[in-house]
């Protein structure tokens, strides 16, 4: 190290300074000239400038013509966030001919024009900052990225639409995809709706074919009934450990022909049917629904009562002709490696309970939609006629719209597709009864492809819109017509009054959450969420299916609630972007990482659990900590810890940040 | 146990039999109550919204007050709960209130600080009793008495530290323990309307109707509440409401203190019962709740209904 700083000593420090004006959105704050002018007065400072936009291509070619030109061995851009194009001004500078590590950029937009409203304070800070970089810059070192190969293959964790589409379009390009699933069956919630909106087509017939594809298709692994139980290692290279439940079914054997389930022991069903969101039973020897791929049965181990230790007479062994039931099955685990993960694991349904005025659990006419979806489907338990519980056919249904988003006492986001499925459900719900159909609506939220004229035309069809959020549901009557009903007492808003409406029955539209083991799952993929518990994306608007962790993508309502147009977009772009980094065989790692100087290291194993990353590793027979570069992010949390200053972090060394501090003071 | 209590205006005056059942229950289960020294009006619902930084100061007072004698303090008025319950979450939630009343109680010579809890007697009665205390003091169980539990609103809403906000159940459980039978009174914890039945008396008395009408639908003997705004209103409006609607019948509408009081067997004067407009005695008499050598001197009971109100 020594001997580096002793060569850069001995070369003359040329540096260039480029500061952008965003258009209007830095220089109205700053002035850019300004600030050029006085770099140009800085020591070392060869080539001082101003541009419109330095990241345009005319930008970027000042950068390369001034190094050839003036001979630069050091560039500082100040312009934005270098999240946003840091990669841009150090490609720049590498075509200029020098390493790209000897540029560095000073944000001056996120963390200067963009936050002040003086303008003399803001350029006064820039000048302060650019005399900083100018500092820092000289001590830099030319840096090497280092290259690691990567495993051709894909791990999807979630067998919804998103899953789904996404292990399709890996599949597709020859790559291995693992879809690992956590259900007996693929299809998420995608499979239990009836129509999707707005072109009412049959969910069924879109989706089906689509799993079969999944199950069918060669490079394909399709583990249902699985979880993911571990992973570890860094991007292109995941090694993944998956647990398979024991199904109790031998699914080499087991051809779905539902004699075991004919002949068990228990006639009829006795536990809630999950496919049917508990609107049915089902046995505790069952296939999710006749569409089920893969198309086996599995055996439920708390409602079966041989695996409760009961005596039962295994009738479902004797009808198996195939010999594929195996009580002594245990669970499984199957280790794999993987390049990159798509992770897809979806939502769940607001649990109306914590809404207790609009009655859902105590007023059996009050439904969810998830369940109306089932009750208006051919293949639903009741093979499409809407029957309340209470076995009255309605006349008279509410449709209660954001229950369970856009509360200020429950959620607070829009769940995006409540309006939509709303329209299509009223819409369904009226074709089946006939009944009048009222919608309580906040605001309709209706900006897709055909939505709004969907919204049209069940205007037109006669529903009923009341703008107003729904105060209660209640089975008090207050007049002759409202005994016997439900009575969904609303402030019609447009109206300005308050509304009685007594109708059969009540639908809540209820929003989209995260699962409730979401947490669990984000902290085993290392990845962030945002506050309300959808995973986070690297980037709102320029890196929306990536996420903090290299190799690893999201898709679907695991990110954040979407329809299914939406969610089957986000999949291709996630598996575009896993194909990206498949496709091109290595990773580059970010030279940024830190360094055990073996000299000074004392062995004390203080920054091996302090280690976020698991990177840090003791070399015994040495005696000193060794950091695999590969692992490590460029934290510097062991770089602060260490007690003996023996780690250093390229990019970051004490030089380098002291230097900065020192000439931003000494400007002030 | 021993409380500090806040009776605050009401208990003195319309609320009287609210005070005399509830401190003859406390004695009763020997759970002290010493009334607050000098203590001070709530404020209600009028000072707060004139003067809202104040208002937290007078409230605070009192729990200045408790604070100084080391006791919570017990507000068995929902009105005056809420406000009380309020102020201190309010003191403890933001710094603005909190240096306000700060300020404002040093410049009478208190301090408050956070340490005297604000319990209601449906609280403490509930949570803080040994289990079966107040089972083994039954000495005249409340056989076939129907009765419908009418929380209101101040009791539970907007702070509600102690029950469920929308569905109630610490008076129904209180009651059920003495031998009552609820009904399921769905409008538990709905309005009476407030003070609107004084003025605006055609949006005020229908929400009484509405209440008292739910409670002839389920067949209710009498309405138990823990509120004296609620018991007044539902009580003495009856003749004005009946004046529009002749078909409701009276119902009599009493403070769940005085039910427990029935059922431990205290004196039926004692807790209140001769202060009732819609005499509730003759139906615990039917009920053979009330009996033997009690029965008679209470026969006047109708006069003295008569001279109140």
């Amino acid at each position: 190290m020594m001997t580096e700083l002793h060569q850069n000593g001995q070369e003359e420090v040329r540096i260039g300074y480029f500061v952008c004006h965003c258009g209007t959105n830095i220089a109205a704050m700053i002035d850019v000239a300004a600030v050029a002018e006085y770099v140009s007065t800085l020591p070392n400072v060869v080539v001082s400038k101003d541009y419109r936009y330095m990241c345009s291509e005319a930008g970027q070619d000042l950068i390369v013509q001034d190094i050839k030109e003036h001979r630069l061995n050091r560039i500082v851009v100040a312009a934005c966030s270098p999240l946003l194009h840091e990669r841009t001004f150090r490609t720049a500078t590498q075509r200029g001919g020098i390493n790209p590590f000897f540029c560095h950029m000073v944000n001056i937009r996120e963390h200067g024009s963009w936050v002040h409203e003086d303008r003399a304070e803001a350029t006064e800070k820039a000048k302060a900052l650019a005399r900083g970089a100018i500092g820092r810059v000289k001590y830099h070192k030319a840096l090497e990225k280092r290259r690691e190969p990567v495993t051709p293959a894909a791990l999807v964790v979630g067998g919804g639409i998103a899953g789904i589409q996404a292990a399709l379009t890996l599949a597709n390009t020859g790559k291995k995809v693992y879809l690992v699933e956590r259900d007996p069956t693929i299809g998420g919630h995608m499979a239990k709706f009836d129509k999707t909106f707005p072109t009412l087509d049959c969910a069924a017939c879109i989706l089906t074919p689509k799993m079969s594809e999944v199950y069918a298709h060669p490079n394909i692994v399709l583990w249902t009934y699985s979880e993911v139980e571990g992973i570890e290692g860094y991007v292109g290279n995941y090694q993944v450990r998956v647990r398979r439940k024991a199904r109790y079914i031998d699914e080499e054997l087991c051809v779905g022909c539902l004699d075991c389930v004919d002949e068990c022991v228990f006639k009829v069903g006795n536990v809630d049917d999950e496919f049917n969101v508990g609107l049915s039973k089902r046995k505790p020897v069952y296939m999710p629904f006749p569409q089920a791929v893969p198309k086996l049965v599995v055996i439920d181990p708390v409602a079966c009562t041989h695996l409760n230790g009961g005596n039962c007479q295994k009738s479902c062994v004797d009808a198996c002709e195939r010999a594929a039931i195996n009580f002594d099955q245990t669970d499984t685990i199957e280790e794999i490696k993987v390049g990159a993960v798509i992770v897809a694991t979806g939502f769940k349904t607001f649990d109306p309970k914590r809404k207790p005025l609009y009655g859902y659990g105590k007023y059996p006419n009050v439904y969810t939609a998830l369940e109306v979806e089932r009750l208006v489907t051919s293949c639903g338990p009741t093979e499409g006629e809407v029957v309340c519980r209470d076995g009255r056919t309605p006349k008279k249904i509410g449709i209660v719209h954001c229950v369970g988003s856009r509360d200020h006492q429950t959620n607070r986001w829009c769940s995006r597709v409540c309006c939509m499925y709303s329209m299509k459900l009223a819409h369904l719900l009226h074709e089946h009864t006939g009944a009048e159909i009222y919608n309580f609506y906040i605001d309709i939220r209706a900006p897709g492809k055909g939505y709004e004229e969907f919204y049209e035309r069940l205007q037109e069809e006669g529903n009923h819109f009341i703008r107003g959020r729904v105060a209660e549901i209640t089975d008090i009557p207050k007049v002759a017509e409202e005994e016997g009903m439900l009575t969904i007492r609303v402030e019609d808003s447009l109206a300005g009054f308050v509304r009685r409406i007594p109708v059969d029955m009540v639908v809540l539209s209820t929003g989209l959450e995260p699962h409730a083991d979401s947490q669990d799952v984000r902290r085993m993929f290392n990845i962030s969420c945002s506050r309300e518990g959808f995973f986070l994306e690297r980037h709102p608007k320029l890196a929306p299916v990536s996420t903090t962790t290299d190799g690893v993508y999201l898709a679907g309502c695991c990110q954040g609630p979407k329809d299914i147009p939406d969610t089957v977009a986000q999949a291709g772009a996630a598996a575009a972007e896993a194909l990206t980094l498949l496709d091109t065989g290595y990773v580059e790692m970010e030279p940024s990482v830190s360094v055990v100087d073996p000299i000074f290291c004392s062995g004390c194993k203080t920054c091996l659990n302090l280690c976020p990353y698991h990177a840090i590793t003791r070399d015994d027979a040495k005696g000193v900590a060794v950091i695999n570069p590969v692992l490590c992010k460029g934290c510097g949390v062991c770089v602060a810890a260490c007690p003996s200053g023996a780690i250093t972090q390229n990019l970051f060394e004490d030089r380098e940040i002291f230097e900065e501090i020192e000439e931003v003071l000494a400007y002030a | 146990m021993r409380y500090a209590y806040f009776p605050g205006c009401s208990l003195k005056s319309s609320g009287r039999a609210y005070e005399e059942s509830f401190l003859a229950v406390c004695r009763a289960l020997e759970i002290g109550m010493d009334e607050l020294d000098d203590w001070n009006c709530c404020g209600a619902t009028a000072y707060m919204s004139v003067d809202e930084a104040n208002s937290h100061v007078l409230a605070t007072r009192n729990l200045a007050l408790a604070e100084r004698v080391g006791l919570d303090v017990v507000v068995p008025c929902a009105g005056c709960y809420g406000v009380l319950a309020k102020s201190k979450e309010y003191f403890e939630k933001y710094s603005s209130v909190r240096n306000a009343v700060t300020t404002g109680l040093a410049a009478g010579g208190f301090a408050y600080e956070g340490r005297a809890q604000v319990r209601h007697p449906l609280d403490i009665l509930s949570n803080d009793l040994p289990p079966r205390a107040l089972r083994s003091k039954v000495k005249k169980p409340l056989k076939g008495l129907k009765v419908a539990c009418y929380y209101g609103c101040r009791l539970i809403r907007p702070v509600s530290p102690f029950d469920d906000m929308h569905d109630p159940q610490t008076m129904d459980g209180l009651l059920k323990s003495v031998g009552a039978r609820m009904v399921e009174y769905g409008l538990k914890g709905k309005c009476c309307g407030g003070s609107l039945t004084g003025t605006v008396p055609e949006a005020g008395l229908p929400m009484c109707y509405d209440l008292l009408k739910e409670a002839h639908r389920l067949e209710a003997d009498v309405i138990a509440t823990a509120c004296p705004l609620c018991q007044f209103n539902l009580e003495c409006y009856q003749d004005d409401i009946a004046k529009k609607h002749p078909d409701l019948k009276p119902m009599p509408v009493v403070y769940f203190t005085q039910l427990i009081g029935v059922a431990m067997g205290l004196d039926p004067k004692d807790l209140g019962l001769h202060r009732q407009i819609v005499p509730i005695e003759p139906l615990l008499r039917e009920k053979g709740i009330l009996g033997g050598e009690d029965a008679k001197p209470k026969a006047k009971e109708p006069a003295a209904a008569g001279g109140r109100s």
